[in-house]
């Protein structure tokens, strides 16, 4: 566990160390649609079945509990 | 099953109407409410594999499922021009299953052989853009014929200054409630009722642009589970044949992190990654890696392969069929929380168009997507769904 939170922090550092502000009018691709962080809806139904078919969920935008068979 | 959509298409017309906007000559007003925009999405799926839990780890498990969710969302300004969104959702699944039929096998339906869920939800946000704080609320509600759940959340998100990156979090429970339906030949020694089943989220979230083709977005979730958490009518065979049903803690704690990563390469296509860690107290852990190439064939069509790889560790009380123990103290022999790894690969296509998909006035956007699914425990799936959008 605490080698994975090393690479989780060592990934979290390198995201955010070589952040550089981005104004308004330079933000063409990251308003583009398909850069969403987040599921889209098409995905919804995909989620939903391996929540059922998967002993793990959440941290995915997802449900992490609640319904028959989501563990 | 075919009229279930042509009904909420036709529902969809009637929204459609109730909100088409007019050409207001006495001038403009922006507190009305305001339609934004309608979802809808739908979804077949069939699955295959010869691990039921319903008959101890062996038999078909053979399912399909196909759901469709509608929902509609509106906006208002307030006095304080702050944007207050509402999203109204209804969906229905309808399923079957070959081995819930296995629960009394001497009739047709059994808990849910066939059955539909239903499940409506509406939520709630308020966007202060001058301050660049959100907050919001969401209630659910899911009805099948041995579940009942009811949801509830709030959220808040904070923007940083220059917008470049924001903080979240979101509460979450769901109230749930397992009706105690066992297998045929284990109900005479035990009373049918039913049991709670609680689950209480937070999950925080931590988004942040990098440079102007580069966004990633980091999330912790701690879950907490309390109640019956197995299901009633799993059997467990033991090794001396004799049979039991399903026995799991009555408590369950979880916590998958997860990284979301979105990067625009040169001028078409777009790569989009996902990777999951998760692990909880009754020993099962999983990682999920998933990667999707949205290429831009023109401005408004996009086709987007994709792969996602999962693997897990099976809980500390699975065992396969007859290999459990009688003083074993929990139990399970469903393979959805046995060691496997899978692989799920497909594709999707979407076009969007601001004049209107297929020259069709309001009707915005188009999905379809296929995926295939196959775990090595020998489960095999596939899935089509397809969302269309109209603003």
């Amino acid at each position: 566990m605490r080698n994975k939170m090393v690479v989780v922090a060592i990934l979290v550092s390198l995201a955010t160390a070589g952040c550089k502000p981005v104004k308004e009018y330079q933000k063409m691709y990251l308003n583009d649609s398909e850069m969403e962080l987040s599921m889209r809806k098409g995905q919804k139904f995909e989620n939903n079945f391996q929540l059922y078919r998967e002993g793990s969920a959440g941290a995915n935008g997802g449900k992490t509990g609640g319904g028959c068979g989501c563990n | 099953m075919v009229r279930i959509p042509i009904i909420i298409l036709a529902f969809y017309v009637s929204i459609l109407n109730a909100f088409s906007q007019k050409v207001d000559s006495a001038g403009y007003h922006p507190r009305k409410l305001k339609f934004e925009e309608v979802n809808f999405v739908s979804g077949y799926y069939r699955q295959d594999g010869n691990n039921a839990a319903v008959t101890g780890g062996v038999g078909s498990e053979k399912l399909t499922d196909l759901a469709t969710t509608f929902d509609i969302k509106l906006s208002k300004i307030d006095a304080r021009k702050r944007i207050n969104s509402y999203d109204f959702e209804f969906g229905i699944d309808t399923y079957t299953s070959a081995s819930s039929d296995k629960v009394d096998p001497s009739t047709i339906s059994s808990a849910s052989s066939t059955d539909q869920r239903f499940y409506p939800s509406l939520s709630w946000s308020r966007l202060n853009e001058s301050k660049g704080t959100s907050i919001g609320a969401n209630a659910s509600f899911s009805s099948e014929f041995d579940y009942l759940s009811i949801g509830a959340g709030v959220n808040a998100f904070k923007d940083s200054k220059d917008k470049s990156r924001q903080v979240g979090v979101r509460l979450q429970t769901y109230q749930d409630f397992v009706t105690m339906i066992y297998p045929i030949e284990l109900r005479f020694r035990r009373a049918a009722g039913i049991e709670p089943r609680d689950t209480y989220s937070a999950t925080f979230s931590y988004s942040q642009i990098v440079n102007p083709r580069l966004q990633v977005l980091f999330l912790l979730d701690l879950a907490y589970q309390k109640g019956f958490l197995s299901l009633p009518f799993n059997r467990v065979y033991f090794k001396d044949n004799t049979v039991d049903i399903e026995k799991l803690p009555r408590t369950r704690f979880k916590y998958p992190a997860s990284i979301r990563v979105s990067y625009f390469a040169g001028d078409i296509v777009i790569l989009r990654g996902f990777y999951r860690y998760y692990q909880d107290d009754w020993g099962l852990t999983s990682t999920t890696a998933e990667i999707e190439t949205a290429i831009k064939i023109t401005p408004f069509v996009s086709v987007s392969p994709f792969y996602r790889y999962y693997t897990q560790s099976a809980v500390d009380y699975f065992s396969p069929y007859r290999e459990h123990s009688r003083s074993d103290r929990y139990i399970t022999s469903d393979y959805d929380l046995s060691k496997f790894d899978s692989h799920f690969v497909g594709s999707g296509i979407r076009v969007i168009s601001p004049t209107g998909v297929f020259g069709i006035a309001r009707f915005n956007a188009i999905e379809i997507r296929y995926g295939h699914y196959n775990r090595t425990t020998g489960l095999v799936s596939n899935i089509v769904s397809l969302n269309a959008r109209f603003k």
